[in-house]
């Protein structure tokens, strides 16, 4: 993409009234103020890392589990594609799994992008285009990493921004463009669009977050960002409540304006779920988390909430429905979630508000975010007493009467992800016995499937949060608002540790709730791997599962672990968005520790990642398709990802095989050499099936072929020491890992030398490695 | 109690294609197609130590099976010390996606390099894991046999029980067992 529309350059030019050398004039376009050569692919389209990607792709085949075995994209369907039977087009099955997976990386991708775009324009009005990106202060020179990597400027302010945008909104355009009957046929590039999409995504949450960070002053790279509530039971009935869901928080932060432009912020309880949760409290720490994505149907139907404010993302879109049911008007604030509600952004506040409190209409959309907030806090304080008795929880006699008529007929277990036995539970309600539709509770990802195949209609989620009433108002934690951006000085500090190993690893727990046994299971995860000093970092609703714990002295995970990103560090990031600074920190290390050349030079950086940066991300609950496109990100950068169960849904992952010794050899750029470096890391994009399986998978995953010998020591000491306890015995791997006996962890150098002795292992050196030819430095 | 009608996938939306497995009617089709296989592999899911059974776990009963049928077992997830806890070495040990992604490779030449697998049975992988994982070796390993041994209908496998109760499953179980050890 040509990133300036008119550009004149002179190198040497003498005239009348003196000489000009060097003179670059750009008229239209950012106007580039970087002394660092440009790199090879600045601004790439759709093909230009393609023949990165087929490295990955080669090392990684793609392993496709078909969720449907037939096409219906067009009229020539439904086409029988089993067996890898060609469609009328001609597709086979594997080009049309990787086909689906763009198409979900693409709608996650086009979301962010959209999002970023939503969010800019209206923080360009408010603070103009000149507004400078400040995402760190002299802490963080390198503010926008991926987007300097990816497309090669710098941005300085705001309204360079646009330019990205611009860029990436083509690029989406084009990748969906591919998934067009007759356009890809090779399930191996509609992978490496794949990677594509995911890069791109990777932009668009950066230029969202630090646009919003530098606009609304949210903490900036602080790993001592304030504790803030978190939890069902944080909120305070008594007043007047404005539960705000979604992510983009523009109208959310108006409410809050409100509140406190008019005095009344004390008098009002500001809370959210999902990812405008995180934000609200990243600019004003009194506001409260309920929950996760999952707590929307067990929140609203408590009756608590007065006023439900909705945007966009992640809403479910029953919401008007449920607000119905507990007498909370509701006001949609996004064009891309309107709802089916007239539009009255037009209209004045008074007239708006007297509607909603009347009863005339159950909600409206407002897309004026300050009026929004206005008619949302105006309505909440005249609505809270008129409402106090709304709920849609039932008593207890309702739930023993309905198990009296339950036909036992397994339908809404049948519906359920988890498979939980609710009519079992709901049958031990007639002896009196709620605990075991209690513990459903802890299990339950709130999505209400039972209900709907109920034939009774019988509101089984509400049954369950009933019986659970104790627990949930038990609910309150302590969650560190999102810091942002991790600080060029952190970079410094820990980017040696981390690629010589010594440090083993950087886990990224992010993504979505749909867990397969609770949150509590991120928290058990990111708890051990910061007690073993990795550095842990979490986003979005696996930041706040991460928080739902508690220790022996009544501490949560973020009050016990430091937010810096260091060893034993539990660092929040913030929102989906707020993933770009997981991205960006591992390219800075590429970029401010190792010095390499960040400007357009993506290949090069990511190979330095894949073979040097210990780092692994785990979705343990993801469900959405920006799920997807965020790991997709990962992947072209060659960080591992691992998915629960439920991600097995994904229909594809990217694995290794650790018993192919020819895959797993790299160039020493010292020399050229080839040389074997073990599946250093084993896959690319992997579904565990329990928590435990994962932690053992984490560990290894971690494994670089840049290790040091007393890092590889370190990294082997943790995954021994994790198969051992969770799986009972030693790993059957090792030999795989050790590359020198220096590699060895001393405490086990007996047990293991008997095992590389049975195994016929061979010693081998520690390579500069490199996955690119062009970096060996001198031919063998 | 009415269950799920038996030839429904378990989770009613599961809705698979065209192709769907057959049903296992009788239990001594299992041990007839096992006797069958040159080269069986039975892989084993961490639901199996979770289930209870009126004579033990699935665990317990899947060892018997693979001991009986000398069958390899492959563990998946973490299961792998509760086998060697029953004094039971399975032959291998991986992640579930990763023995399904041996499975489809035509080059793969199974466990220890003995030849490929002619047959897989797959129990105790969570449902909706397991229906996917069938779905990849129908599409993609169209010469592997499949037999789900789980007490709910996996329309994928190339055969599966239909959905049971636990005690109608458990009967099954005994009845396949005591085929195979009386052989």
């Amino acid at each position: 993409m040509p990133k300036k529309e008119f550009v004149i350059k002179i190198k040497d030019l003498k005239t009348d009234i003196g000489i000009l050398k060097d003179f670059e004039l750009s008229i239209g376009k950012i106007i580039e103020e970087w002394e660092e050569e440009a790199g090879p692919t600045e601004f790439p389209t759709i093909k230009d890392l393609r023949e990165w990607d087929f490295k990955l792709l080669q090392r990684y085949r793609p392993f496709y589990m078909p969720f449907c075995d037939v096409c219906c994209l067009c009229t020539f369907g439904k086409c029988d594609l089993t067996g890898n039977k060609r469609g009328a087009c001609g597709l086979d099955m594997s080009a049309q799994q990787s086909r689906i997976v763009l198409l979900a990386c693409c709608i996650g991708a086009a979301t962010h992008i959209a999002h970023a775009r939503h969010l800019l324009e209206h923080l360009i009005e408010k603070y103009g285009s000149d507004h400078p990106i400040d995402v760190g202060g002299i802490n963080v020179e390198v503010e926008a990493p991926i987007t300097r990597l990816v497309c090669g400027i710098k941005p300085r302010k705001l309204g360079d921004l646009e330019d990205v945008l611009d860029y990436l909104e083509r690029q989406v355009t084009q990748l969906l463009s591919a998934t067009h009957t007759g356009q890809e046929g090779s399930n191996l590039d509609f992978e490496s669009k794949v990677f594509h999409a995911g890069m791109i995504d990777q932009v668009g949450m950066e230029v969202a977050d630090i646009a919003q960070i530098a606009a609304y002053g949210f903490p900036k790279a602080d790993p001592d960002a304030p504790l803030v509530d978190i939890g069902f039971g944080t909120a305070d009935p008594t007043k007047p409540v404005i539960l705000v869901i979604g992510h983009n928080v523009p109208p959310a932060i108006e409410i809050i304006d409100y509140l406190t432009e008019n005095g009344l912020y004390d008098q009002v309880e500001v809370t959210g779920l999902c990812c405008t949760a995180h934000e609200i409290t990243r600019y004003n720490p009194k506001a409260k988390i309920v929950g996760p994505i999952s707590w929307q149907l067990r929140f609203i139907r408590s009756g608590v909430p007065d006023v439900i404010v909705v945007d966009e993302q992640c809403i479910r879109a029953d919401s008007l429905i449920e607000a119905q049911k507990v007498k909370a008007p509701l006001i949609a604030t996004s064009d891309k979630n309107c709802l089916g509600l007239k539009d009255r952004t037009n209209d004045p506040a008074d007239a708006i508000v007297s509607d909603l409190l009347s009863g005339k209409t159950p909600g409206v959309l407002i897309l004026d975010p300050a009026k929004a907030g206005e008619v949302a806090v105006r309505t909440a304080i005249g609505v809270a007493h008129k409402r106090k008795k709304f709920k849609a929880i039932p008593e207890t006699s309702d739930i023993i009467e309905s198990a009296k008529r339950c036909r036992r007929c397994d339908e809404c277990r049948r519906a359920c992800p988890n498979d939980l036995p609710i009519p079992e539970a709901l049958a031990a309600t007639i002896e009196g016995n709620l605990d075991e539709l209690s513990s459903l509770y802890d299990e339950c990802v709130g999505c209400a499937r039972c209900e709907s195949a109920c034939p009774l209609g019988f509101p089984l989620h509400s049954f369950i949060v009933k019986a659970a009433e104790r627990k949930l108002k038990e609910e309150r934690y302590k969650v560190r608002a999102g810091r942002g951006a991790i600080q060029d000085v952190e970079i410094r500090r820990v980017g040696g540790p981390i690629v010589l190993g010594e440090i083993p690893g950087v886990i990224a727990f992010v993504g979505c709730a749909n867990y397969p046994h609770g949150g509590k299971e991120i928290a058990e995860m990111a708890m051990e791997f910061a007690k073993r000093r990795y550095i842990v970092l979490t986003s979005g609703c696996a930041a706040m599962s991460a928080a739902m714990y508690k220790n022996e002295e009544g501490k949560s995970p973020y009050e016990i672990h430091p937010g810096i990103f260091d060893a034993g560090g539990i660092v929040n990031v913030g929102s989906c968005v707020a993933n770009s600074h997981i991205a960006g920190a591992v390219i800075k290390i590429a970029s401010i520790f190792a010095r390499r050349k960040l400007r357009g030079n993506y290949e090069e950086i990511a190979d330095y990642i894949h073979n040097r940066v210990g780092a692994v991300g785990v979705a343990w609950g993801a469900m959405s398709q920006k799920a997807a496109s965020i790991a997709s990100g990962f992947w072209r950068l060659g960080v591992p990802v691992i998915v629960g169960p439920h991600g097995s849904k994904y229909r594809r992952m990217l694995l290794g095989r650790k018993d192919r010794k020819e895959d797993w050899y790299v160039y020493d750029a010292r020399t050229g050499e080839k040389v074997y470096v073990g599946p250093t890391p084993e896959h690319l994009f992997y579904a565990a099936e329990t928590k435990e399986e994962a932690m053992v998978m984490i560990a290894k995953l971690c494994m670089r072929p840049n290790d040091t010998t007393k890092g590889r020591s370190i990294k082997l000491t943790h995954y021994i020491d994790l198969h051992r306890r969770l799986y009972g015995t030693m790993p059957d791997d090792i030999h795989l890992f050790v590359r020198t006996l220096a590699d060895v962890p001393i405490t086990m150098r007996d047990e293991i030398v008997k095992i590389l002795e049975e195994k016929g292992w061979e010693q081998n050196i520690v390579p500069d490695p490199t996955l690119l030819p062009r970096l060996i430095r001198r031919r063998g | 109690m009415r269950m799920a009608k038996s030839t429904e996938p378990w989770m009613t939306a599961e809705i698979p294609g065209p192709k769907k497995a057959l049903v296992i009617t009788k239990p001594k089709v299992v041990s007839a197609i096992i006797r069958r296989a040159k080269r069986p592999l039975l892989i084993v899911g961490h639901e199996a130590v979770e289930i209870e059974l009126k004579e033990g776990r699935l665990i317990d009963y899947m060892i018997r099976l693979a001991e009986a049928a000398e069958i390899p077992v492959v563990a998946t997830a973490h299961i792998q010390g509760e086998f060697q806890r029953r004094g039971f070495k399975p032959a291998s040990w991986m992640p579930a996606v990763d023995i399904a992604n041996r499975l489809v490779d035509s080059e793969w030449m199974g466990l220890g390099d003995e030849g490929r697998h002619d047959l897989a049975l797959f129990v105790g992988l969570p449902y909706y894991m397991g229906w996917l994982i069938l779905s990849g070796l129908k599409h993609f390993s169209p010469d592997l046999k499949t037999v789900s041994l789980d007490m709910h209908y996996q329309p994928h496998a190339s055969w599966s029980f239909p959905n049971l109760s636990i005690e109608e499953y458990e009967k099954n179980l005994r009845v396949i067992l005591e085929e195979l050890e009386g052989d």
